[in-house]
């Protein structure tokens, strides 16, 4: 099947200024890869920092001025350029935003869903689905600041399917909220990607990514370091060192902690980031690592996990 | 209501205090001034030609050698009863001066309050939403130079060009000379306060734009500006929807904010324009040791300021539903 | 690594600006007597190659005059801005480290300072100083440092709550050395571009209440004066006494600005995107 997003090499820096005068070009995402097929439920994992949110709003096309981007997208087989981009965003491809901060504090949610238009029709519409998402009519007329978390993440949701995506991006959408009410929140993706959509979860909670994510890709300091089907975490076949102590980290496997800390934007070098972390690490990982096919799946190391030697 | 009613009782009450303490401060500069009112509204030499009885009556005239405290207690005592003193210059009740001082600067400065509050709002949203493009660097330049040029020499400019060079307008004044206060017409009045309003408009619309470009700039780069571009929201829908929304509250401050810059404009202009208003008023009463005059003056413009500040408070608590609602709820 | 850009512009522009400055406040001080200097063969010209601004009624060369009295108003606007940027600084952090009644009592003053029409405290306090020299400065420099007073207050407490600073404290690091190592460096840009900037206000207010009559005698070389004396002969055409040193003082007035500005986008932490 053709998929409805693909994302090759990507990469994403902006220009900042160093040490007076010197500007330097500072990267963000490195050379990222994946593709989202309709019906499927692609997760990017990575901790906090690890520039996802930019992802996303690169594929929307809403990147701030000061930024790069360089790298293919393309969006139903077809190149996805700016003017692209332009059109499509906001109608094939919908983006769910973290928080409530994303919506105007001075109008009411009715108006906001219905984007400025007053007809009967996108009335009877917004009502609709926002009943779809278990929310009265009365959400209609409340402003922002009236809505509870929870609330609020589902009016959220409740624009993105107020359209008829192809593609929904979901950024963080569970933090703040009990066990119970993020899986609640994460079936309503689900229910978007059974009904044919694509949907794009960035996320830094690897657990709650695993109850609904087909495929899996981490990403650490900027760059995907494996791609992974989503049963191959629990059938233990991991590939790479980080998405193995990752997965160690969760509560049910150990809560083993990764010492030391992720590298920020500009500190990284040409070889592997996780290297200075990496139990296995070796000299050769200060060099090049490609991104390549292993069992099913793709990986960035030298010397994966459960592969052979090369 | 009941919450809004006692905000509103506050700062009524912080208001009262504050202009206590303007009253307060200006007596005291006043008082301690070393400039002999004699000398400065009789002339050295009158004085010297004049006996030492007439002088002392010039003396008690000008309340040279009452007590401070006294002076300002008595004052205080007539202010509370409404009576504002006698100004010793127009040897009129201060009340009376100020009443028709301020009719007459009132045409000004709500000419100048209003035009300066649309177009200052209009380009100041321009250039916020654009910034670094065109538009916004020549309305930044406009700012920039205007809040740099003193009111009083663009008052000059225009008056040379308008009145001297091209004799479109009056050189001064409020009214043509020696017309009786009965045939003067609002034609009349629109032509002799036309250049000192524009005057006050060009450099008030400078300063709202200035900061209404600030405040928008900032609103651009929020998270729900960011949320409606990914909603595919044009540029256009964004400012007119979100954009003009936002900067309402900050406007409604910087609106009645400028009330006092607006006044502190009026009082050059008004002096190149020879413009009989309360701000001529007040610099005539300053030059002339004119006490009670200056005094009133102090704190009639003061309590504007505080009342604008007010109006500003309780707009907002409308305005704004998170006060709106908010305060509904508990 | 890239050869032009925002930062170099900004410095370029702020040494030049300085440079202006600085040769108008010396050339002005030098000319001071020429200003003075009358001689009624040559009154009221219009500008020409020996006189670029033209002379007034008493045949004073306006470009020695006008020159003089910029000289006059930067030295005032220096004097008023730094005085003015250290109550400022003492008010601002005064309210924030004491907190309680002091800051109460502090907001009040600013308040109380704020409500009263900016030219209209200026002459209050230029009357009670006797006017002249004396009653300007410290009209301009008592009545504007509330707005700076603001911000600094602001970012003490800001400071204040700050994780570092509270951990210092906990550690029994003293008072003082908080003050001096942990808040001074964050304070000082700010303190800094709140000075510069004060400076065309300063210079402007300086300049309209001179016009007034409440600042400057008129025996003294500045533009407030020689703007106020334009007056009367404005009508008879003679336009260059208020054009020239009006057009002057603007560009005075711009430079700081820029010097201001430059400052500020320097030292904006938040500036190094882009």
């Amino acid at each position: 099947m053709e998929p409805i997003l693909e994302v090759r090499n990507l990469s994403i820096s902006f220009t900042q200024y160093g040490r007076g005068t010197r500007q330097v070009l500072l990267p963000v995402i490195r050379d990222l890869s994946l593709a989202v097929a309709p019906g499927q439920v692609v997760a990017v994992v990575g901790s906090s920092g690890s520039g996802k949110s930019l992802l996303a709003h690169g594929i929307l096309g809403i990147l701030p001025y000061n930024s790069h981007m360089a790298g293919e997208i393309s969006f139903l087989g077809q190149p996805l350029t700016p003017r692209r981009a332009a059109a499509v965003r906001g109608k094939e491809i919908v983006l769910v935003p973290q928080g409530v901060t994303y919506l105007d504090p001075l109008m009411k949610v009715g108006p906001q869903l219905r984007k400025g238009r007053r007809d009967q029709s996108a009335r009877t519409a917004s009502r609709a689905v926002l009943e779809r998402y278990g929310l009265g009519a009365d959400t209609e007329e409340r402003y922002p600041f009236e809505l509870s978390g929870g609330m609020a993440r589902r009016v959220l949701i409740a624009t993105a399917a107020a359209e008829t995506p192809r593609l929904v991006i979901v950024d963080e959408p569970t933090p703040g909220l009990d066990a119970r009410a993020a899986r609640r929140v994460l079936g309503h993706f689900r229910e978007l990607a059974d009904g044919g959509a694509g949907v794009l979860l960035i996320t830094h909670d690897l657990e709650l990514a695993l109850t609904i994510a087909h495929r899996v890709a981490v990403f650490y300091a900027g760059e995907t370091v494996e791609e992974a089907d989503a049963a191959d975490f629990a059938a233990g076949r991991l590939r790479h060192p980080y998405t193995r102590a990752l997965w160690d980290a969760l509560p049910q496997n150990g809560f083993i902690p990764i010492s030391g800390a992720q590298p920020g934007p500009g500190e990284v070098g040409e070889g592997c980031p996780f290297a200075s972390r990496c139990p296995k690490g070796r000299p050769e990982c200060m060099g090049p690592v490609a991104y390549r096919e292993l069992d099913g799946g793709l990986v960035r190391c030298l010397y994966p996990e459960g592969g052979e030697q090369p | 209501m009941k919450h809004r009613l006692l905000f509103t009782g506050k700062k009524l009450i912080r208001m009262a205090l504050l202009l206590l303490g303007v009253s307060l401060v200006a007596f005291l500069l006043m008082s301690a001034s070393p400039l002999d009112p004699l000398k400065t509204n009789v002339g050295q030499a009158a004085l010297g030609s004049m006996s030492q009885e007439q002088i002392a009556k010039l003396e008690d005239y000008w309340g040279v050698n009452d007590p401070p405290v006294e002076r300002y207690l008595g004052w205080l005592g007539d202010f509370v009863r409404g009576d504002m003193g006698t100004s010793l210059l127009y040897r009129q009740p201060v009340s009376q001066v100020i009443g028709q001082r301020l009719q007459n600067s009132l045409w000004l400065m709500a000419f100048a309050w209003v035009i300066s509050g649309v177009l200052g709002l209009t380009l100041g949203v321009i250039a916020g939403a654009n910034r670094g493009k065109l538009a916004d660097k020549l309305i930044r330049g406009y700012c920039w130079l205007i809040s740099s040029t003193p009111a009083f020499w663009l008052a000059l400019v225009l008056l040379v060009v308008f009145s001297v060079w091209l004799g479109l307008f009056p050189i001064g004044l409020s009214v043509p000379i020696g017309a009786d206060a009965a045939d003067v017409t609002l034609t009349d009045r629109l032509y002799h306060a036309f250049l000192p309003a524009l005057t006050l408009s060009i450099t008030g619309v400078a300063n709202i734009a200035m900061h209404t470009r600030e405040k928008m700039a900032d609103i651009m780069d929020r998270d729900y500006v960011l949320f409606a571009r990914a909603r595919g929201e044009s540029t256009r829908s964004i400012v007119l929807r979100h954009g003009l929304r936002n900067v309402a509250l900050p406007a409604i401050t910087l609106q009645f904010a400028s009330i006092s810059e607006i006044f502190g404009g009026s009082v050059l202009v008004e002096q190149v324009f020879s413009y009989p208003g309360l701000g001529q008023a007040a610099v005539n009463a300053g030059l002339g040791s004119d006490l009670p005059l200056l005094l009133g003056i102090t704190v009639v413009s003061a309590a504007i300021v505080f009342l604008g500040n007010l109006m500003a408070d309780l707009l907002y608590g409308v305005v704004d539903p998170r006060i709106r609602r908010g305060a509904a709820r508990t | 690594m890239m050869g032009w850009n925002g930062r170099k512009n900004a410095l370029l522009l702020l040494a030049v600006a300085a440079l202006v400055l600085c040769v108008v406040t010396v050339a002005g001080g030098l000319l001071a007597d020429r200003a003075m200097t009358t001689d009624f063969t040559r009154k009221n010209l219009a500008p020409c190659g020996a006189f670029l601004f033209g002379t007034d009624w008493m045949g004073r060369d306006m470009l020695a005059r006008t020159l003089a009295g910029l000289s006059l108003s930067i030295r005032i606007g220096l004097l008023t801005a730094a005085v003015s940027a250290v109550i400022a600084l003492a008010m601002g952090v005064a309210s924030a480290v004491f907190g309680g009644w002091v800051d109460a009592l502090i907001s009040w003053c600013i308040d109380l300072v704020m409500g009263i029409p900016h030219i209209l405290l200026i002459m209050l306090i230029s009357l009670a100083f006797g006017k002249g020299f004396v009653g300007v400065v410290a009209g301009v420099a008592l009545s504007h440092w509330p707005s700076l007073a603001r911000v600094i207050r602001g970012e003490v407490l800001q400071l204040r709550g700050a994780v570092y600073v509270r951990t210092a404290e906990k550690l029994g690091v003293s008072r003082l050395t908080i003050a001096g190592r942990h808040m001074l460096p964050h304070l000082l840009p700010q303190f800094l571009t709140g000075l510069v900037l004060q400076f065309p206000h300063a210079i402007l207010h300086e300049a309209s209440v001179t016009f007034l009559g409440f600042g400057l005698s008129p025996e003294q070389p500045a533009i407030g004066v020689i703007l106020s004396e334009s007056m009367s002969y404005l009508t008879t055409g003679k336009w260059w006494l208020a054009v020239f040193p009006g057009l002057s003082l603007v560009l005075v007035v711009v430079l700081f600005a820029a010097v201001g500005e430059q400052m500020r986008k320097l030292l904006d932490p938040a500036s190094v995107h882009r």
